[in-house]
């Protein structure tokens, strides 16, 4: 008798697609294996004992039995399941699009450890930010925009960092098309030459970039996470570095993202 | 099938199908027919018709009916201040069946997914809302399936009320998020039970 090769891996889930009366594709996230589509037969029966283990962005261990078109899912326990960012609309909004960044960029069946890194932590840095909001929102501290800054700087790191380590680090040091250093002053940013271009090729910009703008960007490049400092950046300027990593993302991908609406319609609302 | 006739391989074809009818199940339920009254076959054939026919979409809350306004948004002994909002006709029919709730319906006809590209154009959310401007509806009862799609579509919807409908006293309420029945407290997982911890009632 041949014996059922199975295999235990942890996993983050990025997306789910129903099949049949009762079962689900998932796309997961994996330290090892990179991005594998899963089987989870019977996960959409009430009652199913491994659904709550398989939702959208749990961090969970499986064992995985190897299937013919996709391996099937046998055992499931959440290691984490980012319960506060489950229960704020925003940050729910923002775990989306990082699934959906991960799921269009990163190909199928190649490892990719630093990606698979950079997803937890960032959805762990998400979940610990609604968390800490909601007890500021329970201490009777009122709703404000401000609440929500963060969060898109956090994005933007994101942004960055995912597209380095696929190999399409936005150029923000030296002129994307010429070289040279690039100088403290109005810049411009070009998505088909992947960054910054100087005011002497600016024939070649799409559009120009504010000095402010770079030096976030530069900041945020350079700089792990837990030691960007609390900045206060107004919308304008925010809303400038957002179009030029939405216009190298929408570039790469030829296409642009599905969360993008949903956060905007989220912005909408509270502005 | 070449040795069988015409007209068995095509009901054989159309009945496997069915969402879980296979080809074996569909030859079972093909010689039922096969070997039932002419009656009964022809009663079978013609409520297949009829669903397809005579079933519209109720104009208020987009239940599947024959009448429209649904019997539900016609029943004057229904609460009409209380809206329950599900994903699909067949959570109306659950719902019903435990013969607790006596409001009105909402079926949205889908659940909010970025990605899988279900945006707010393509489920009945607007519709919804339309309802709630003339004030007449004093609690909406959010009732989409649990998992974070069914949690987003909800937390979406309670956003839009907050943000856009200005009737006073309006309660947005959402089902206590309970353990599925049938499983074991040991196989829930950490967001079910706290779930099922913050929506405890007391007894
Ligand atoms: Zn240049
Ligand atoms: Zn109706």
């Amino acid at each position: 008798m041949r014996e059922q090769r199975s295999y235990p891996t942890d996993a983050i889930i990025l997306k789910h697609t129903d099949l049949g009366e009762a079962d689900r594709v998932l796309t997961l996230l994996t330290p090892y294996k990179g991005k594998i589509r899963a089987l989870a037969k019977g996960s959409r029966r009430p009652g199913s004992k491994k659904a709550g283990h398989l939702e959208l962005l749990c961090y969970s261990q499986l064992q995985l039995a190897v299937g013919r078109t996709f391996d099937v899912v046998t055992q499931a326990q959440a290691k984490e399941n980012f319960f506060h960012l489950r229960n704020d609309l925003w940050y729910m909004t923002c775990g989306f699009y990082l699934a959906e960044l991960v799921d269009r960029f990163v190909e199928d069946r190649m490892q990719q450890m630093d990606v698979y890194t950079l997803l937890l932590d960032t959805l762990r840095t998400l979940d610990a930010d609604a968390a800490e909001l909601k007890k500021r929102r329970a201490e009777g501290a009122e709703p404000s925009p401000q609440d929500r800054d963060r969060t898109r700087l956090l994005m933007r790191y994101f942004e960055i960092y995912l597209l380095t380590y696929i190999g399409y680090e936005p150029v923000l040091r030296n002129c994307a098309h010429c070289g040279t250093e690039l100088k403290p002053e109005e810049n411009g940013f070009t998505p088909t030459l992947g960054g910054a271009v100087c005011p002497q090729c600016s024939q070649l910009w799409s559009q120009a970039l504010s000095l402010n703008a770079l030096k976030v960007m530069r900041l945020l490049q350079r700089t792990e996470w837990s030691h960007v400092p609390h900045l206060r950046l107004d919308l304008r300027l925010q809303a400038e570095i957002e179009a030029a990593m939405h216009s190298l993302i929408r570039y790469h991908l030829e296409r642009d993202l599905k969360s993008w609406g949903f956060l905007e319609m989220l912005t909408v609302h509270t502005s | 099938m070449s040795d069988v006739a015409a007209p068995v391989a095509a009901l054989v074809e159309e009945l496997s199908k069915l969402p879980g009818v296979g080809v074996k199940t569909a030859q079972r339920l093909t010689f039922f027919i096969l070997r039932s009254p002419t009656d009964q076959a022809r009663r079978l054939a013609e409520a297949i018709i009829r669903v397809k026919e005579s079933i519209v979409y109720c104009s208020r809350c987009y239940n599947i009916t024959e009448t429209d306004p649904c019997s539900i948004c016609s029943n004057p002994g229904r609460d009409q201040d209380s809206i329950c909002v599900v994903e699909e006709p067949l959570d109306v029919l659950a719902l019903e069946k435990t013969g607790v709730y006596k409001g009105l319906y909402h079926v949205l006809h889908g659940a909010l997914s970025p990605l899988n590209g279900i945006g707010r154009k393509d489920i009945r959310i607007d519709e919804l809302l339309k309802r709630l401007v003339d004030g007449s509806v004093h609690e909406v009862i959010l009732a989409t399936n649990p998992g974070f799609e069914g949690d987003y579509t909800a937390g979406v919807i309670k956003d839009d009320i907050k943000n856009k409908i200005t009737v006073p006293h309006m309660k947005v309420t959402t089902l206590a998020r309970g353990l599925p029945l049938g499983s074991d407290l040991e196989y829930a997982d950490e967001g079910t039970l706290s779930r099922a911890l913050e929506g405890r009632r007391e007894m």
